[in-house]
């Protein structure tokens, strides 16, 4: 990767010669030409960032039926009763039933319980209760499942597109007649937009009347026609076969790119020497493509991360393959629950931005070659 | 094993691999045209090829909900999107491209970041932009939303086109007293042409693929980009999913895009990866 910061040397030679009123002027005129793009991406981009944050430390829902409130970190983590029993007729407490039957109502401001029938404070023990318990996002099975679903796609899916893109990016390199035809076959799984792939990939993989299913029943593969999207077992590894296929051309062009800036006088050298071909690629071609190899897995991974369009049209809601993509739009929108699911929204981006700067480390990623 | 017989097996591998590698990109495509053509019980057949094809598919997909409509949503929201992006881009890439200044290098690792961003980390701020800004359930809302992966992308491939540039364009120009607004539109964008047009190719398909922004922001049929309308259509009950015309549907939307792809394979080759190896 080389970034503008790596050639500074050019741009200083340009700047050399008037440095002075001219190149004063034409900084100010830089930061004109730049003026607009920075405004939308701060409008589109910086200020959602932050109102998503902010919106996560507030009970907002999506009617907006009622002014939101700031819970502080509630929707992430919190000892009491039960969200599901807010109810705002009786002025916004929550509300739940002790197992003698009375209906009972916490009151934050007060520290206490009240009992509504008889409207007077009650003495209930809260940590003996069994009433209260600790609550919110980050005690939530169903999300961390989400961020556990996410991950294994991610590792999965990358590693076979890599290996898989190394394939073909070696068999693409090679000089060998109707190269452009097979680039061009490569090409279409990338240009066929997400939603069109999982539908036709979900109608491949049909277990009434799927082409997979049948091909594999007549040669005898199976036995019974499988669900491949629904059963908990199939369900994520079908995900990460679609998107293998749909992904897999992508990490081909960036490997592509880099074997085709390999100097040829090394090739020449080991075939001089005699190297067979396995050692000439874990010698010389890997060590050579290594830094564009972990840029272009960087790059898929946290796309990987954020994946949403596939799993929501393949297997729509289903715990077994749920992305943190899709719990935090499920919370927010499907839910109303903006509050918490900007928490989601808000977590998801830490995870990622912490798998990435880990990968930066590890992977010694640069990004000026 | 000799040695010739050692390599006519090599390449017979080989190309063994290659036609693996055709099949395997190119056969989930093509099932989808075949079963685009085929109705009733036939489409739930193996035939390679339909023996009765049929456009009724196509004709229904089209009779029975606003697909029309949600074509021509596609076609101005992306239109739209790449006429913005490149306005707003080409003058940013100009300014980090040839500019040199303090602050550069983090504009260009914050572009970066921007690029790589997950998009549902500010579902719920945009959203509440967009209903503030009276756009929901509008195209406009999905035109201002796609800046946030369109906008980083475009800049950042524009800048390292315009980085190649020779100087000794801009140093005449210079000399002969032309201020920078003028060189940018007398001088740059003029040998931009296939720079342009590469980056606007790969922002309008990523405008036309989006899924996410335009199924939240959008609500009712009429205003439906056409993933979201393929990824809605349903039959009377889950298991009568009209799946003939969802391939038909897809078909429709997707061999544009092939044939643009095929036509500027180099162009977006050049384009992709300036935007991630080179870049």
């Amino acid at each position: 990767m080389t970034v503008a910061t790596s050639t500074p040397a050019r741009a200083a030679r340009t700047a050399a010669p008037a440095r002075s009123a001219l190149s004063r002027q034409r900084i100010r005129a830089a930061w004109l030409f730049l003026l607009p793009m920075l405004l939308v991406l701060a409008l589109v981009a910086g200020w959602p960032l932050v109102r998503t944050v902010a919106l996560s430390f507030t009970d907002a829902t999506l009617k907006a039926d009622r002014p939101s409130r700031l819970v502080g970190f509630d929707n992430y983590l919190f000892y009491g009763p039960n969200r599901g029993d807010w109810d705002d007729k009786l002025g916004g407490y929550y509300v739940f039933y002790d197992p003698k039957g009375a209906n009972l109502v916490w009151k934050p401001e007060e520290g206490r319980f009240w009992d509504i029938d008889q409207n007077k404070p009650v003495d209930y023990d809260v940590d003996t209760s069994g009433i209260f318990s600790w609550q919110g996002l980050l005690v939530d099975p169903v999300w961390w499942r989400s961020v556990g679903n996410t991950v294994l796609f991610a590792a999965i899916s990358v590693t076979i597109e890599t290996i898989l893109g190394l394939v073909i990016a070696m068999t693409l390199n090679a000089h060998l007649p109707g190269r452009g035809l097979l680039r061009a076959a490569v090409l279409i799984p990338w240009a066929i937009p997400t939603i069109v792939s999982a539908k036709m990939w979900g109608w491949m993989l049909n277990d009434q009347y799927g082409v997979i299913n049948e091909v594999l029943l007549s040669l005898g593969v199976i036995t019974h026609r499988i669900a491949w999207t629904a059963e908990p077992g199939l369900s994520m590894a079908s995900v990460i076969a679609v998107d293998v296929w749909k992904t897999t051309p992508f990490m081909t062009l960036l490997i592509l790119a880099a074997l085709q800036m390999l100097p040829g006088e090394v090739y020449e050298a080991a075939k001089v020497d005699g190297v067979r071909p396995w050692r000439v690629f874990t010698r010389i071609t890997l060590p050579l493509i290594w830094p564009a190899l972990m840029v272009a897995i960087l790059f898929r991974a946290l796309d990987a991360l954020r994946v949403f369009d596939l799993i929501y049209v393949l297997t729509s809601n289903s715990i077994n393959t749920m992305s943190m993509s899709v719990f935090a739009r499920q919370q927010s929108i499907d839910f109303q629950n903006m509050g918490f699911g900007s928490a989601a929204s808000t977590l998801l981006f830490l995870i990622i931005a912490v798998l990435a700067a880990l990968w930066m480390v590890a992977g010694r990623v640069r990004f000026d070659r | 094993m000799t040695r010739a017989s050692r390599r006519r097996a090599g390449r017979t591998l080989f190309y063994l691999l290659v036609v693996a590698i055709i099949v395997y990109t190119v056969f989930p495509f093509y099932w989808a045209v075949v079963s685009s053509l085929k109705t009733g019980q036939q489409l739930f057949g193996t035939d390679l090829v339909p023996s009765a094809p049929t456009f009724d598919n196509y004709v229904s997909v089209f009779r029975e909900q606003p697909f029309l409509t949600n074509i021509i949503n596609s076609l101005i929201v992306a239109g739209s999107t790449v006429l913005v992006c490149l306005a707003l881009s080409v003058s940013a890439a100009y300014a980090l491209g040839r500019v040199r200044f303090r602050g550069r290098g983090t504009i260009l690792m914050l572009i970066l970041a921007v690029s790589m961003f997950p998009q549902v980390a500010v579902l719920t701020g945009l959203f509440e932009l967009v209903r503030w800004a009276g756009l929901y359930n509008q195209l406009g809302s999905l035109i201002v939303s796609y800046m946030i992966f369109t906008l980083p992308f475009s800049v950042w491939v524009l800048t390292t086109f315009m980085r190649e540039l020779p100087r000794e364009l801009e140093e005449a120009a210079i000399v002969d007293g032309a201020r920078p607004w003028q060189i940018l539109v007398r001088v740059f964008l003029p040998l931009l042409g296939p720079a342009l047009a590469t980056t606007g190719l790969l922002a309008f398909i990523a405008a036309w693929n989006e899924f996410l922004f335009a199924l939240t922001f959008t609500l009712t049929n009429e205003v439906r980009t056409v993933p979201v309308a393929i990824a809605l259509i349903s039959g009377a009950t889950q298991f009568d999913i009209p799946w003939g015309n969802i391939m038909a549907a897809s078909v429709v939307v997707t061999v544009p895009l092939i044939i643009l792809v095929m036509i500027f394979q180099r162009r977006i080759v050049s384009g992709l990866t300036a935007g991630a190896v080179k870049g």
